[in-house]
């Protein structure tokens, strides 16, 4: 095989992977590092790279990406990365900021951009995407409290961070909405947004977390579950699938899961959608004009940073009334006339 | 080179053809079989043949081909050949421990916890303890399977097995007592540790991203002291013995259950310091996931190695190297890591069918004595 390498036909090949390891790129380079769930987890990394991969399609640049296996993974990543001649370096998630911050300070000539992250004071090299999702998750947890049968819903987080839990806010914000507004008690297993306690895998790649942690929900009544673990509620999905979405829907994050995960795209009622593909996108692009400086980038209801997916395969069994109120109160929230919190 | 060095070090004690390849040839082999069935496996996903290429250059450029990379190579080393001593001494001993990533997390939190806890002791005083710390916790926590071994035969495997699932939660629970967590945050993760219990960084006046730290003088210490320990002391005999022929050294006058729990706690030590070598030398704190599935690593790093202490500190470094090459691989050539899990599972297959290798490459070895030992 290896012999094969030095024949006329590969010789091409083989030359120029010798041209690509001794010659420097002059194109834009955008790499990427992603957090321990992988860039192919159908929701939290790789809408972070779909951003990279527009820009790659529009802007012509390059792209790389590292996955990380662990967190003792992050700050090695990044240093590859920085001998790797990239015009930007994006990482992607909330527990990679402190590697980030040490490696801008470290190599302040270097472009940094992390999702999921404020730095204060600001990074004089570092811009930070952050979204505020608790804005859409109301939108899903008033949509859910609509929908429930049994009027127990379901939510669990990955990791107890500010990112994720944002979601079970929301979320939770969003039923204490509909149930003062048309005087149901539903209840919302999973998170208590006072006491800043509720159930949380610990991680971000466990699947059978995920289908384990929806199951215990079904069994305490819950039909509408909300899993904000990256790829660990593909495991959720899995139940649902198998269970039907009469007795049990998955409400999905980051990405339309619909679309991500189409071989169980019909368990999902919506999805609460974090575009970090558009601030990726636009922090590649500002990096590229040189508009690049440090600071926050905010996605939001209202630039579309964050929002609810379609109803797909669910629409018809979403009431008309419930579709008219989600976007008065949508609009509520982008004039302010409904404080998202309480 | 290095296996030269490694052949003069065999020979300096009484050691057979057969042993040299066993020790040297079949690794070797090993090593350059997975190798090509790792191209086998790209080339089935499709892979073209310059990627493949590419690829290996990368893995070859990002474990030895730069300062940093070998930096890398050496802190990704560090962790594996420390755990791996301690697998191999209980292997030697007849002890198969799986539970080296329950020590590595006992060792990493104790270590932390007394490095934050007495921040303000120089240097000198606070890092030796913090060290200490971690040895003693893994030390600790592998004893209670040895205990559990030498007083009611509960098979090792087992209690270490669930001991890891153990501390895993331990740690989880720990991490979020207001005593250990980091102020202002909810998630999981431990209060940093001072930079006098930190492993020094040894290269950081040239650049500060070069990673490699003192950790590395620590498993040159552990290798000669495990190779003293195993071949020159009293106990060391006593392990091999027992680990050789329980029932033989019993009727010699070996104490097995004392053997049993000090092996466990010897090796559970070398542990929970790649458990300390990791958080005082790489993180800097403790979080979740910090052992990262080193104690399982590190298992194949002890079979590699042959459970001889020089063996494991190579087979640690080929470890090292595939896992800071594999990063380059992705960096360059755009090639799944899960790939270098792969090669590294290939390499452990062949190393643990001696025969199947012996096989493929029948001109390794002597004729005569085809067929293994």
């Amino acid at each position: 095989m290896f012999s094969q390498l030095f024949s006329p036909r590969y010789f091409c090949a083989t030359a120029a992977v010798v041209m690509a390891l001794t010659g420097s790129a002059t194109a834009f380079t955008a790499c990427q590092v992603t957090d321990t769930g992988g860039i192919d987890d159908n929701s939290f990394n790789q809408t972070a790279w779909k951003g990279v991969q527009d820009a790659v399609t529009d802007f012509g640049i390059e792209a790389r990406f590292l996955e990380s296996q662990a967190e003792t993974d992050y700050e090695a990543n990044i240093n590859s990365l920085i001998e790797g001649d990239c015009d930007v370096i994006i990482t992607v998630g909330f527990l990679l900021g402190d590697a980030t911050k040490t490696a801008a300070e470290a190599n302040p000539d270097q472009k940094f951009s992390i999702v999921d992250f404020a730095y204060d004071p600001p990074i004089a090299n570092v811009l930070g995407q952050v979204y505020s999702t608790d804005e859409a998750a109301f939108l899903a947890g008033y949509l859910a409290a609509g929908m429930t049968q049994t009027e127990v819903l379901g939510v669990f987080g990955g990791i107890n961070i500010p990112p994720v839990t944002i979601f079970m806010d929301g979320f939770s914000w969003g039923v204490d909405y509909h149930n003062a507004q048309k005087g149901t008690s539903v209840i919302v297993l999973g998170w208590d947004p006072d006491t800043r306690e509720g159930l949380f895998t610990n991680n971000f790649e466990s699947l059978d977390d995920g289908r384990a942690y929806a199951q215990n929900l079904y069994d305490e009544g819950a039909d509408i579950v909300l899993p904000v673990a990256g790829p660990v509620g593909l495991g959720s999905a899995a139940l649902a699938d198998e269970l039907g979405t009469d007795r049990l829907k998955i409400i999905g994050v980051d990405a339309d899961l619909y679309l991500t995960d189409p071989e169980k795209g019909h368990v999902y009622l919506t999805s609460i959608t974090k575009r970090m593909d558009a601030t990726v996108r636009q922090v590649i692009e500002m990096a590229m004009n040189d508009q690049f400086e440090g600071g926050l980038l905010v996605g939001s209801l209202d630039n579309g940073g964050v929002g609810l997916a379609p109803f797909h395969d669910l629409a018809d069994a979403v009431p008309d009334d419930l579709k008219a109120e989600l976007d008065a109160i949508r609009m509520g929230i982008i004039d302010g006339s409904i404080p998202v919190g309480r | 080179m290095t296996d030269l060095s490694m052949n003069d070090l065999m020979k300096a004690k009484v050691i057979g053809r057969t042993e040299i390849e066993d020790l040297v040839v079949v690794p070797l082999f090993a090593i350059i079989v997975a190798l090509l069935l790792g191209a086998v496996a790209m080339l089935a996903t499709n892979v073209d043949l310059g990627t493949i290429g590419l690829s290996y250059l990368a893995l070859l450029k990002g474990s030895v081909g730069s300062l940093n990379a070998i930096s890398e190579t050496l802190t990704a080393a560090a962790p594996l050949v420390l755990a791996g001593l301690g697998l191999a001494l209980g292997f030697r001993a007849g002890l198969f421990n799986i539970g080296a990533e329950g020590q590595i997390v006992t060792g990493g939190i104790a270590a932390v916890i007394t490095g934050f806890s007495f921040a303000g002791l120089p240097t000198l005083i606070l890092l030796p303890m913090s060290l200490l710390a971690g040895a003693l916790a893994g030390a600790l926590y592998a004893s209670i399977a040895g205990f559990l071994k030498a007083t009611t035969g509960a098979h090792e495997v087992i209690s270490t097995i669930m001991l890891n699932l153990i501390s895993y939660r331990l740690l989880d629970y720990l991490l979020r007592m207001p005593a250990i967590q980091k102020e202002g945050r909810a998630d999981p993760i431990s209060k940093s540790v001072p930079e006098a219990a930190e492993l020094p960084r040894l290269l950081s006046f040239l650049d500060p991203n070069l990673r490699v730290h003192a950790g590395i003088f620590l498993v040159l210490i552990a290798v000669a002291i495990v190779y003293w320990l195993l071949f020159r002391s009293k106990l060391g005999f006593e392990f091999r013995a027992s680990g050789e022929n329980a029932e033989a050294a019993r009727f010699a006058g070996i104490h097995s259950s004392v053997i049993i729990v000090a092996a466990m706690a010897t090796a559970g030590a070398l542990a929970g310091l790649a458990g300390a070598n990791q958080v005082l030398g790489v993180l800097g704190r403790a979080t979740p996931g910090f052992s990262a599935g080193l104690g399982f690593d590190a298992i194949a790093v002890a079979l590699l190695g042959r459970s001889h202490p020089v063996g494991v500190l190579f087979a640690g470094l080929l470890f090292g190297a595939l896992e800071a090459g594999g990063r380059q691989m992705q960096v360059d050539a755009g090639v799944s890591i899960d790939l270098i899990g792969i090669i590294q599972a290939l390499i452990i297959v062949f190393i643990a069918a001696p025969l199947l290798v012996r096989a493929i490459f029948p001109w390794g070895f002597r004729r005569d004595r085809e067929g293994g030992s």
